[in-house]
């Protein structure tokens, strides 16, 4: 198993005419993933990858039975896109877009929550679950089917860290980039309880970084709930405060979001940080007990 | 965005919401005329996008036209933080019984705005937060009902029990949610607001930042923007497609992703080195894009050595290695650099490199300890 997208995942692309979305789509396909349909207003017929276009979500769903989405379509656009996709039924939407403004991620949670659609990112790389979907713009090649699941805030860390696993021979079962913004969808919680619920997950590896207190509040979460190992690494302990880190979310505010605080709330759960990101292989294995 | 305090008062006044007379100065004859026209006395305030200016001295209370004058000569061309003071706000002063909190920020937690208030106003909120949470009371707003006048009134009555001062507030607060929404702000804070001697709320100082993500949409407030000599820097880097954010070490790096860049200045911090900064180059290899990046941290000249961190992902690494040298053929180097490349096509990228004499390394750690004993080698 896995968890959020497997072999049953039915992808629809938002916004696949598009130059990102059409390159994406052709990777995804490359990887194996059900890529069944795509969408962009008034592009009705046309076929990217082979993979027919519709206008509307609602339409493609019809068409394709799709039950997954992701969103590659610009900023000021997306929140409209993935309540469009909330609308049609689709139960698991994944913003790729890169700048949407927060407020538009706060009028739209209410909606899709009552919808029961569950959303990644926005300005995330996506996720995958090797061998049996790449749901994202990672890169399917350095990963590899194995009992570790791991969730970051950052796109390339997180490819750093996978390439490290795999070298060492820690393959993943799902590994989940849940985007860098202040407010945004499935978080550090939710994941590190499916991943406790996932029979083929081992130990988790939860890749953090500077701005809010979502690791602290994941920290509880992991003494009251998680019964698997967690490891973790914080990105940005050398981050001036009061300076976005390129991540619209990674800022320390008065003196509140440090690196410090993060790791200390971990520790205080008993969970492995780090000092740095080769040193995780390690810690598992000695956890793993391989 | 941050705005100047003045400006953000402009904006509350613009939405109804009561603020001090006040006129901005630039000269300390601009701080006299101001003066007879508000009488005394007077709060001078330095007007810098930084926060901490009453401890630094930039906020006096004057009661006659020669203190006025000590005062504006003090403040204006004053250092904050490294902030020029260039204008002053002069503001008249005002006799109050009382100093309340009042402030709209993003909860990252329940994914919505959250209303703060707190009776324990006029000094640092983060001072409150820190020696005593509890006084600050916080309502999260459901973004399909807003402010509606019952939840004002729940927030008003939780800080007054006169129905007069409840009746200001909920038509207060109403307006500040609406200064909160229409222009996409991430705080807008109103501290302190005060209850003067005859029984009025009134804005004494006003604090605005606003969403990045959000300017396109928000013209009239992306006008306001005064950008350090840093935040221009910063800006251009942007226009380039790069994330640049100068500090103040040595070791100069260029790393693709936000998080391996914050990543590979940890490693830097973690073996005894000092980052010169923090760049994203983004996930391309457009040499052009090396070349400006290049360009941007040679630009420091605190910059002893550069250290080139890259994670090949849907890049090869073998492009990367192609553009790097593109650009290095381009542009002189008089700074040793050290390059790691890892990912897909790792082992072709590094030949490529290795062929025309350039130092590589297989991991982040050793490029980060290289770069180290470089730079010392380089000071010596």
């Amino acid at each position: 198993m896995s968890i959020l997208v497997n072999k049953n995942t039915r992808l629809l692309v938002q916004g696949i005419t598009g130059r990102d979305g059409s390159f994406h789509t052709q990777k995804m396909i490359d990887y194996g993933t059900k890529v069944v349909g795509g969408v962009s207003p008034g592009k009705k017929g046309q076929l990217v990858s082979g993979v027919p276009v519709f206008n509307t979500v609602a339409d493609a769903v019809k068409e394709t039975g799709a039950n997954t989405s992701i969103v590659f379509v610009p900023a000021a656009f997306a929140a409209d896109a993935v309540l469009e996709a909330a609308e049609a039924g689709i139960e698991l939407v994944i913003a790729i877009s890169e700048g949407v403004p927060t407020l538009d991620m706060v009028r739209i949670t209410p909606y899709i929550t009552k919808r029961g659609t569950k959303l990644i990112g926005a300005n995330c790389p996506g996720l995958i679950s090797p061998d049996e979907a790449l749901v994202g713009i990672l890169p399917g090649s350095i990963f590899k089917k194995g009992n570790i699941g791991l969730m970051s805030r950052s796109g390339t860390l997180t490819y750093e860290m996978v390439y490290q696993l795999t070298s060492n021979g820690l393959g993943q079962s799902t590994c989940v980039g849940i985007g860098g913004d202040p407010v945004a969808g499935l978080y550090f919680q939710e994941l590190l309880q499916m991943f406790d619920d996932d029979p083929e997950t081992d130990a988790i590896v939860l890749l953090g970084e500077i701005g809010g207190d979502a690791e602290e509040r994941a920290a509880q979460y992991i003494i009251d709930h998680i019964k698997k190992p967690v490891v973790s690494f914080i990105a940005g302990q050398t981050a001036p405060p009061g300076k976005r880190m390129g991540h619209a979310g990674a800022i320390i505010s008065s003196g509140t979001g440090t690196a410090a605080e993060k790791i200390a709330a971990f520790e205080n759960a008993g969970v492995q940080v780090a000092r740095q990101p080769s040193d995780i292989p390690e810690l598992l294995k000695k956890l793993l007990k391989m | 965005m941050k705005i100047h305090e003045y400006q953000a008062k402009e904006i509350l006044s613009q939405y109804g919401i009561p603020v001090t007379m006040e006129v901005l100065c630039y000269t300390v004859d601009e701080v006299q005329t101001a003066t007879e026209q508000l009488g005394f006395p007077v709060v001078i305030k330095a007007q810098v996008l930084t926060g901490g200016r009453g401890k630094a001295g930039g906020v006096k209370l004057v009661r006659n036209a020669d203190e006025a004058t000590t005062a504006a000569e003090k403040i204006l061309g004053m250092d904050i933080k490294g902030y020029t003071v260039e204008k002053v706000l002069v503001a008249q002063g005002v006799s109050f019984v009382s100093e309340i909190y009042a402030g709209i920020t993003i909860d990252r937690n329940t994914k919505s705005a959250v209303f703060m208030v707190s009776r324990e106003g006029g000094v640092e909120i983060e001072e409150v937060a820190k020696d005593n949470p509890e006084a600050i009371l916080k309502f999260s707003v459901d973004p399909d009902l807003g402010i509606a006048p019952f939840f004002a009134r729940k927030i008003a009555f939780a800080l007054f029990d006169d129905l007069k001062l409840v009746n200001q507030a909920v038509d207060l607060f109403q307006k500040l949610y609406k200064v909160f929404i229409d222009n996409d702000a991430s705080l807008v804070e109103i501290n302190p607001l005060v209850i003067t001697s005859d029984g009025k709320l009134l804005a004494l100082d006003g604090k605005m930042t606003f969403d990045d993500n959000a300017l396109f949409r928000q013209p009239v407030i992306h006008a306001l923007n005064e950008p350090s000599e840093d935040e221009i820097k910063e800006i251009d880097a942007k226009e380039k497609g790069l994330t640049y954010i100068r500090l103040d070490g040595s070791i100069g790096c260029m790393v693709n992703g936000a998080g391996l860049a914050m990543a590979t200045m940890d490693m830097i911090k973690l073996y005894g080195g000092e980052p010169a900064n923090f760049l994203d180059i983004g996930g391309s290899s457009n040499p052009q894009k090396v070349i400006d990046a290049m360009n941007l941290i040679l630009s420091d000249k605190g910059v002893k050595v550069v250290m080139i961190n890259i994670f090949g992902g849907i890049t090869r690494c073998d492009d990367v290695a192609k553009g790097l040298m593109a650009a290095l053929e381009q542009i002189k180097i008089k700074v040793p650099i050290v390059i790691r490349l890892s990912g897909t096509n790792a082992k072709e990228g590094l030949e490529i490199l290795k062929s025309a004499n350039l130092p590589t390394v297989e991991t982040m750690s050793e490029a980060a300890q290289k770069a180290i004993s470089l730079s010392e080698d380089f000071l010596r």
